[in-house]
């Protein structure tokens, strides 16, 4: 087990180099500081000593990969290359273009991003897979009819008209809630309990047929039939056979995505005024904020790499026909 | 004439679909399946929708210049709505309204200033008096819906009598149905649009129902056209990784792994920030606003095709390891045959659904793609007709006091209806062409 993972985050560790080398590529070498200086400074009007200025403001004024200018190990050292991916292939975040310690600040943002995205997800998993469960027991009656049919007018619906609808006529109509906002202490949950169930409601239509479809390959396997055929009732057969067996792809799918819930969910943070990562990342987005975007792609990657490995642990914790480590 | 890239790649997309239809003549058990699907009432009236809009999309996609200033390019659609294209208010006005939803001061006969709505210019000019507004309308409405289902039910007598319907399996009654009353539909936007602002006037004062037909042309081709681009990398890499496995799926396998491990709004958001840098370094390289969003466009697409084709290459890679088992793969490898004719004619045939399925489901989710994308500003240019941009700015329109919603539910309702028909659609075509497959 200790090997395989070792093996497997040695096939890992050349992705996330790879994201790197992708991203200095693209923010470097296509996309040169110095357009990046004029987007910043604003296109027309901008001497070359400004430019300058604001290069060397960010350490963006350095040659790309080799500094000949320097001897020794500067030569690879002073380098754009090895001053930015370098670092943040270890985890140092550096500086954003409008100088805040960009470290300090996912630090600080991960807490709200992980306190709305981690209800959001746990309830709207257990919303999804009871009714997808509820489905499944009246297969092919009207009441499983009548939820593919509200499940599908779900997902036909953009999540934008749920965020918009629900922020308008439950916060704004109705004054259920607040309408945007975040307090760290005290009222928390009031601030939260809007987006959580509107995102729960946007979810519930793909994730109820997702579940259902695979709780239903289960349904149809021979020990399902039999335990049905000895008289056992329908909801038994769902708590003892269906439910256990299909747990499997649950858990892998639900593991996989764990870690990316640190990210935040970009559109909901910023409808909802929540100072997460999403909405960092939308800000830095719209203020073209390069070095940000940067460390939220490594991030972001990192956090996927992290999922895969969970995925395969968890194949081996919940399958015990899966031994790992001596294919 | 002005031909835009964009009205080239929809003109193309259409014809590989008819070229789609056309080879089935000659594949007895592909018109059998479509045949299947055909005999579902939902999926046949979600295809009468989607061919409704497709013709849309078509008027829109024909192109010329004029010499008004105002209107510099305009296209087939833009004619074919009249009134509706060229009655531009100053601003605000709610559906069906006459009088205007901002105020003007003026003077009135007897000499005292007021603070009043004025007049619409292009609404409700044929009333004498602003009561016979509400008779007036229901008049026009009874006339059009009638002038719209007559239409169509002479249009579907006449197909009746050419025998096209001899197929006694397919509910042809529910697709005229269908017909007569998106037609009804139909007649009765385009002739009200003619004398009132069906869905109000937007900010600038232009129709919104125009706007949110123009969308349609939006919306079908950043589906249509991302989901197409996606096909050859996914194919031929998916089969490759599959069949050939050893280094090839290695090498496919890290690419795709990688490409994933980018977030994907960021992965989106860092091309189109570039491409924005580049477009507005090279402006000059564009003749009118409309070509730079139009190319604009094109690269949301292609960014959006890029990074979208890694789903479909894993359900390939899988399937082709899969087949590459089957005895007569292994068959013609024993026999000689070649790699590439193996491919052609046993692994290719043998995923044609997998890929199918993929198509009409992805095709529902980008178009729901770019309204977030315009949202978070890596979308179409915000000049261009888009429900994304309409949306984008529904959110101060809730917070003006009175609440202007028509710009939003012109969104919704053109968003809605077509992600709607095309789900329904690929719910069938799924349930037929591999019934015990999952649903992600």
């Amino acid at each position: 087990m200790t090997t395989y993972i070792i093996r497997r985050l040695l096939w890992l560790l050349p992705i996330l180099l790879m994201v790197n080398l992708l991203t200095f590529t693209l923010f470097f070498v296509v996309n040169s500081p110095d357009d990046m200086a004029r987007a910043q400074l604003g296109n027309k009007h901008v001497t070359d000593a400004a430019i300058a200025a604001w290069k060397a403001a960010r350490g963006y004024d350095l040659p790309l990969l080799w500094n000949s200018e320097a001897s020794g190990w500067s030569m690879l050292s002073q380098t754009i290359f090895w001053q930015k991916s370098v670092q943040l292939m270890l985890f140092d975040f550096g500086v954003s273009d409008a100088g805040r310690a960009i470290g300090a600040d996912l630090a600080q943002r991960a807490w709200p991003s992980l306190w709305l995205a981690l209800p959001s997800f746990v309830l709207g998993l257990l919303v999804n897979i009871a009714l997808a469960l509820l489905l499944v027991m009246f297969r092919g009656q009207w009441l499983d009819k009548l939820g593919l049919v509200i499940t599908v007018i779900i997902m036909s619906i953009s999540g934008l008209f749920f965020i918009i609808g629900g922020q308008y006529v439950m916060a704004k109509l109705w004054h259920w809630f607040p309408i945007s906002g975040y307090e760290p202490d005290g009222d928390l949950w009031r601030f939260l309990l809007l987006p959580i169930v509107l995102g729960v409601i946007a979810g519930v239509g793909a994730g109820v047929r997702w579940y259902r479809s695979i709780l239903l390959e289960e349904a149809d396997k021979d020990f399902a039939r039999t335990a049905r055929a000895k008289g056992m009732s329908q909801w038994q057969v769902m708590r003892k056979h269906v439910l256990p067996n299909g747990m499997l792809p649950i858990l892998t799918g639900v593991v996989a995505v764990l870690p990316l819930l640190f990210m935040g969910s970009l559109i909901m943070e910023s409808f909802f005024g929540i100072p997460g990562l999403g909405s960092y990342t939308i800000d830095a987005i719209n203020s073209q904020d390069f070095a940000i975007v940067r460390a939220m792609v490594y991030l972001g990657a990192v956090l996927y790499v992290f999922g895969l490995i969970l995925t395969d642990i968890a194949y081996a914790w919940a399958d015990p026909r899966v031994r790992l480590g001596d294919d | 004439m002005l031909v835009l890239w964009s009205d080239v790649v929809v003109w193309l997309l259409v014809l590989s679909l008819v070229g789609f239809g056309w080879q089935l003549k000659r594949d007895a058990l592909a018109r059998e399946r479509w045949r299947l699907v055909a005999q579902s009432h939902t999926a046949l009236a979600s295809s009468v929708i989607l061919l409704w809009f497709v013709l849309i999309a078509l008027a829109d996609s024909i192109h010329w210049r004029t010499d008004d200033p105002y209107r510099p390019v305009v296209s087939v659609l833009d004619v074919a709505l009249g009134k509706m294209a060229t009655g531009q208010e100053k601003s605000y006005s709610a559906p069906f309204a006459i009088e205007s939803l901002w105020k003007e001061t003026r003077q009135t006969e007897d000499g005292s200033v007021i603070r009043a709505p004025v007049a619409l210019k292009y609404a409700g000019t044929h009333l004498n008096d602003a009561s016979e507004q509400a008779t007036d309308i229901v008049q026009q409405s009874i006339f059009w819906l009638v002038v719209g289902a007559g239409l169509a039910a002479i249009l579907v007598m006449l197909l009746a009598r050419l025998r096209l319907f001899k197929d006694t399996d397919i509910p042809w009654r529910t697709a005229a149905l269908t017909l007569v009353s998106l037609s009804a539909l139909s007649a009765w936007l385009w002739g009200m649009g003619q004398s009132y602002h069906v869905l109000g006037t937007g900010k600038v004062g232009q129709d919104v129902l125009y706007e949110t037909l123009k969308g349609v042309r939006t919306g079908m081709l950043i589906g249509g056209l991302t989901t197409l681009l996606t096909l050859p990398f996914a194919i031929s890499l998916g089969i490759a990784a599959g069949y050939f496995k050893g280094w090839v799926d290695d090498a496919v396998q890290y690419t795709y792994t990688t490409l994933n491990a980018v977030p994907g709004v960021l992965l989106i958001a860092s091309a189109m920030l570039l491409a924005q840098l580049y477009l507005a370094q090279h402006a000059e390289l564009f003749a009118s606003e409309q070509e730079r969003a139009d190319v604009r466009l094109l690269l949301v697409c292609l960014v959006l095709g890029l990074t979208g084709w890694t789903g479909l290459a894993r359900i390939l890679r899988a399937e082709s390891l899969k087949l590459r088992e089957m005895e007569y793969v292994k068959a013609a490898k024993a026999f000689g045959v070649s790699d590439g004719k193996i491919i052609g004619r046993h692994l290719l045939p043998n995923v044609g659904h997998l890929v199918l399925i993929a198509v009409v489901l992805d095709f529902s989710g980008l178009v729901l793609a770019e309204a977030v994308l315009s949202y978070v500003g890596i979308g179409v240019d915000p000049t261009m007709p888009s429900w994304g941009n309409m949306i984008n700015l529904a959110r101060q329109e809730l917070n003006r006091e009175p609440v202007v919603w028509w710009n939003l539910f012109g969104a919704f309702a053109g968003m809605f209806t077509l992600v709607l028909s095309a789900n329904l659609l690929a719910d069938r075509i799924q349930q037929v062409f591999n019934p015990r497959a999952t649903r992600s």
